[in-house]
């Protein structure tokens, strides 16, 4: 990957909100994504990376620093259809009810997917092809979405982003609306599918033990800063950063042993606001 | 000592005669002081059911049969299947306290914290609004929110999220109750709020005399606090028993098949690199 173009390079990213007292909600970001790889972004729940996601894609407009498509700034979306280039950005977002149409059949919702990638002079499979690939029977391409459980319809939103051959995904919380028990699948088939197709990802999650199986590499956020950022092993193995390593150790795990996970001692600890040099991009 | 006591519980859903499904075949349980009961499963495993059952608000249509007996188990227990409504309102948050999976909803947006406090405790104690008030402060210092006399005037959206789950936990224990039934309490907070929420329950289940119903599917929230552990499927209890016993030597198929599912018990995807080795597995070295 150090050689090659990253497929998204996101350098000094400024996302704020509101009206004469601007809220920041991310505060300079940067990272790049290379092809084949996922990065996850984590952190607790209104720390930015739901905001950075959207800046990511166009539906948020950067106050300042840049996102760089395949070296091309991704222009805010509008009421017009993207650009066909634009396409191959494929986003799942966190809640399949809201993302997936009520009133159009799962299977020709796929079939859009796959409109987009033909367009773009990529070929794609039928709807069919990608209902099996993401753990669904071909049959239910008929049925509605409300005729499906919570994670078929998530299933069915990842199949219509894979449809589009996409060369950049960003899924946003994808896998937090399914059951415990089928969370951990649904995060493998995606990086399975996503490695196997040369697509970076953009994995948001605040599900850490998910993260550990699927992410090539991690960023932590705290208050719209990357605390700490890494290769996914080293940071799990030696977390830097004090928030890093309250994030970690207040992970309960489920080995029977009845221990309670670390609790910070104030919800807020200040050290969990300084910027740390060395905790970022480690290899080792 | 029993503080609640589930017998041969069944729990069925729907309108009318035909539709009507068997969300809990047939579960016993017993709830005892200063320990924590979970009661895990996926959803639709029929959980949620028997913790609503217990409270006597299951949806429309939806009966219980069997026995739940709220407190001694020699006949002086009150049986709750098949209690009247008016009956009921003396024992919902007043002897068995509830905390549910998401405060903003469970709180109203528009009545102060303190009001929200002070309510049950007068419409179950009969309090006066100057003695209620004084209890709410102290219930908020014990659930652990800073500045409690100044909270009481605040609202919920004032609060975070884990805040807002700390006052849902007071209100639930305003009326002294025997029995708390917690149902994914944690499961909409971020993890380092988890952590704090689950000490609490640890602690006052033994501070407050507490018999805990923690309803959840996350096994690692079960593992951390639950005492005992019963894994339900298909409106079945499958397997039973000690917090150790469930989790270290799981004797029914499925309990094993839900734990290795936990992301916790999986390898990484990622290949690792070369470098070291040893940090594939973060929970052996941790």
């Amino acid at each position: 990957m150090s050689d090659q173009k990253p497929v998204l390079h996101v350098d000094s990213l400024v996302v704020e909100y509101g009206g004469r007292v601007a809220f920041r909600a991310v505060d300079g970001v940067s990272f790049d994504i290379a092809a084949g790889e996922v990065l996850a972004l984590v952190g607790e729940s209104g720390c930015g990376k739901s905001s950075t996601a959207r800046a990511v894609i166009g539906m948020e407009k950067p106050h300042a620093g840049e996102v760089l498509y395949r070296d091309r700034p991704v222009p805010p979306l509008g009421m017009r259809t993207r650009p066909a280039a634009l396409t191959a950005i494929q986003m799942v977002f966190q809640d399949p009810n809201s993302s997936l149409n009520p009133r159009i059949r799962v299977g020709q919702q796929i079939a859009e997917g796959s409109r987009a990638a033909r367009a773009r002079g990529v070929d794609t499979e039928a709807s069919s092809h990608w209902l099996t690939a993401v753990g669904l029977s071909p049959a239910l391409e008929n049925r509605y979405p409300y005729q499906l459980s919570g994670g078929q319809r998530q299933r069915v939103a990842i199949a219509r982003a894979l449809a589009a051959k996409p060369d950049l995904i960003v899924a946003d919380e994808p896998i937090s609306a399914l059951d415990a028990s089928a969370q951990a699948s649904v995060a493998a088939m995606m990086r399975e599918l996503c490695v196997a197709s040369g697509a970076a990802m953009l994995f948001i999650s605040h599900d850490l033990s998910v993260v550990r199986l699927m992410a090539d590499r991690v960023a932590v956020m705290y208050r719209g800063r990357i605390v700490e950022s890494g290769a996914t092993p080293v940071v799990w193995a030696n977390p830097v950063h004090p928030y890093t390593e309250a994030l970690l150790d207040a992970i309960p795990h489920p080995n029977g042993e009845g221990v309670l996970p670390a609790a910070p001692a104030s919800e807020a600890p200040s050290s969990w606001r300084i910027d740390i040099p060395e905790a970022l991009d480690r290899v080792r | 000592m029993t503080a609640l006591a589930i017998r041969d519980l069944h729990v069925e859903l729907g309108q009318g005669r035909r539709n009507r499904t068997e969300v809990v075949r047939g579960i016993s349980l017993d709830l005892v002081p200063w320990r924590i009961q979970g009661l895990a499963g996926e959803s639709g495993s029929g959980k949620s059911m028997t913790a609503m059952a217990i409270l006597g608000l299951l949806p429309a249509g939806g009966t219980a049969s069997g026995s739940i007996v709220l407190g001694a188990a020699d006949g002086s227990g009150l049986e709750l299947v098949g209690m009247a409504g008016r009956g009921y309102r003396a024992v919902r948050g007043n002897r068995i306290g509830m905390v549910f999976q998401d405060p903003s909803a469970s709180l109203h947006p528009q009545i102060t914290i303190g009001s929200q406090l002070a309510d049950g405790m007068r419409a179950h104690l009969g309090l006066s609004r100057a003695a209620a008030r004084t209890r709410a402060a102290e219930l908020l210092a014990l659930v652990r929110v800073p500045d409690p006399a100044e909270a009481l005037q605040k609202y919920p959206h004032q609060f975070s999220g884990g805040q807002r789950q700390r006052i849902a936990i007071a209100i639930a224990l305003a009326c002294e109750p025997e029995v708390l039934l917690a149902d994914e309490p944690t499961t909409a907070l971020d993890v380092t709020v988890q952590a704090g929420i689950l000490h609490l329950l640890r602690d006052l289940a033994v501070q407050r005399d507490l018999a805990v119903l923690l309803v959840t599917h996350d096994l690692g929230v079960m593992s951390a606090i639950a005492d005992d552990v019963a894994v339900m499927r298909g409106g079945l209890i499958v397997e039973s028993g000690s917090r150790q016993q469930v989790f270290q030597d799981p004797q029914h198929p499925y309990t094993r098949e839900l734990l290795d599912a936990m992301p916790d018990a999986q390898d990484s995807l990622v290949d690792a690199p070369a470098a070291d080795s040893a940090a594939d597995h973060p929970e052996e070295t941790r």
